[in-house]
């Protein structure tokens, strides 16, 4: 029998990505099974569990003795629990403040080492990117349950709550703004209503993501640093407690998700 | 370096289904740091697909496609078990080869 | 007056809910914001942390009452000022230039940038632009609709100028009162909304 190279071409280009497909969640739901299979999310999954494996820093150790919160080691549902209260601390911490911790308290970095470069730019990977695409990766197919128990960690919700409805600034935006209503967009971008909550469950758990548009994937700091420059808010420092106060109240939201990430977005 | 990457090949009825997913920077040469310099242009210039030892796949790539680019394809004549290789060759010579089972 | 007393009521509301002493979140927001926030050229932590009035009763998780909203749209309507020379179309041309930038008062825009509009975002407003957003009413044929009497055209720049005046809690910028756009840019913004010749009203 004779080979014959039926030959389909992806070559997916940016340009055609953003025009095509960021129409409806309908188009959404076709492109994500065009690209089943087709996450490159996954070599950064790879990456960051080497990073995590690799002793590195001062101390010449590796992350695998960091306590994500399920005790030294435990990657495997982590994620789906933060952020959450750490009585080493005695603060509340999502993802990526716990990593920065770990680094600093087992590699013995110090904080500006640390935090480097939270996120990629052209020409300059960023370490912290694939380490949060492994340690989410470990939580797949598991449900979203953040506890509340603690009473610092009901009041980074609560802060969280108060600042997604923090309207302010110049243009008086707020998270509110564009995540309060259903069948909402900007320009073609659909918005989710977060205080909906089945639509805040589809976010949150796919989350973080690899960015076609960027090339990357991207943390939920990024996804939230982007949103807020948006807003005209100030820049927000990396990895501050605002900030997991707000990741505290989305997560929260999405409580009983099937977590799915890191997931492929435009 | 380059970095390996992911194949898939699976039996679907008459035909096998591959799906390719490639770690590579992909510049076009025409980015600009962020010290205003121009990236070095850096893509893929031909990718072959091979089943057995027959070209099921031959293409020329060039900067129009993606970072990490994604390609999937159909071809008839695949069996269960038979090898697939793909190889890409870039602008700077660099080369990779990976290999998959049909299943 | 009135607003003070709202204050008031929803603070005795929210006393009810709990009956322990609750910690002063809205302290702990500020506090956040100071410390966690960094300040460049326009954008100010000051800005983000004192709400003006407008800011701070549409940032509750609820309702407002009639009469809040009332007082909202009363003590706004008196910011607008509209133009001394009582020319209100300028070129609907830079209109829709206006309309399509999306830059200005963001933390990545360089001090000192002219501002947009950014209406595309959110309106429809002519048929050759497809990439529009939904978060406000369609303006497609908005001149055409509503004719071009004096009134119309005060109407029109009171929302542009500070849509606070007839919706209270609206999502859109006060672009005037807030001071986003010049008194010119709102001109071309009206030109491209009421002009007879913009491609709004063809």
């Amino acid at each position: 029998m004779r080979l014959i190279g039926q030959a389909i071409l992806l070559a997916l280009t940016m340009q055609l990505t953003v025009s095509a497909f960021a129409d409806d969640a309908e188009d959404n739901d076709i492109y994500a099974e065009f690209l089943e299979d087709g996450n490159p999310a996954e070599f950064s999954e790879i990456n960051g569990e080497e990073l995590w494996k690799t002793k590195a820093g001062p101390n010449n150790v590796s992350l695998e003795q960091c306590d994500l919160g399920k005790g030294p080691g435990v990657v495997e549902g982590a994620y789906v629990e933060l952020p959450r209260y750490f009585s080493d601390v005695n603060k509340v911490m999502d993802l990526e403040q716990r990593l920065i911790h770990c680094r600093m308290t087992l590699q013995g970095l110090t904080q500006e080492e640390a935090t480097k470069q939270p996120f990629s730019k052209p020409g300059k990977a960023s370490d912290i990117e694939p380490l949060v695409a492994y340690i989410t990766a470990a939580s797949k197919g598991m449900k979203m349950a953040v506890k509340l128990e603690h009473p610092m960690e009901k009041e980074a919700y609560e802060i969280g709550k108060k600042l997604f409805f923090h309207r302010a600034g110049s243009h008086d935006f707020g998270c509110v703004t564009c995540h309060s209503a259903d069948n909402k967009r900007i320009r073609l971008q659909n918005l989710p209503n977060l205080l909906d909550k089945k639509q805040a469950q589809k976010v949150y758990a796919t989350w973080p993501a690899y960015r076609l548009s960027q090339g990357e994937v991207r943390s939920m700091q990024h996804r939230l640093r982007s949103c807020i420059r948006q807003q005209r808010f100030p820049n927000p420092k990396y990895a501050s407690d605002a900030i997991t106060a707000l990741t505290m109240y989305l997560a929260k939201s999405a409580d009983g998700a099937v977590y799915a990430a890191p997931a492929i977005k435009r | 370096m380059a970095k390996p990457m992911r194949i898939r090949a699976k039996l679907k009825g008459d035909h096998v289904e591959a799906k390719i997913l490639i770690q590579h920077d992909m510049e076009t040469g025409l980015r600009k740091g962020s010290d205003g310099a121009k990236i070095p242009a850096h893509f893929i210039k031909t990718l072959t697909v091979k089943y057995e030892d027959k070209v099921v796949l031959d293409t020329v790539m060039g900067i129009a496609v993606s970072k990490d680019p994604f390609l999937s394809f159909k071809f008839k004549g695949g069996e269960k078990g038979g090898k697939l290789t793909v190889t890409w060759v870039d602008n700077s010579g660099d080369t990779r080869t990976d290999t998959t089972a049909v299943k | 007056m009135k607003k003070l007393m709202v204050l008031i009521a929803t603070i005795a509301a929210a006393g009810c809910s709990s009956s322990t002493v609750e910690k002063d979140y809205d302290a702990e927001v500020v506090r956040l914001i100071n410390s966690d926030f960094k300040s460049k050229g326009s954008v100010q932590i000051e800005k983000f942390v004192q709400q003006d009035e407008v800011q701070k009763l549409c940032s509750q998780d609820g309702e407002l009452s009639q009469d809040a909203l009332a007082s909202i749209r009363d003590s706004q309507m008196k910011t607008v000022k509209y133009p001394a020379d009582d020319q209100y179309l300028g070129d609907w041309e830079k209109g829709i230039k206006i309309a399509n930038n999306g830059k200005g008062g963001q933390f990545s825009d360089k001090p000192g940038s002219v501002s947009g509009g950014n209406c595309f975002g959110c309106h429809q407003i002519t048929k050759e632009e497809v990439a529009f957003g939904t978060m406000g009413p369609s303006l497609y044929q908005y001149g055409k609709l509503r004719g071009n009497s004096k009134e119309i055209y005060q109407y029109t720049w009171a929302k542009i100028y500070n849509a606070q005046a007839s919706i209270a809690c609206s999502n859109m910028p006060r672009f005037g009162h807030a001071g986003i756009l010049t008194e010119e840019q709102i001109k071309d913004l009206m030109a491209l909304l009421l002009d007879p010749e913009s491609p709004t009203n063809k």
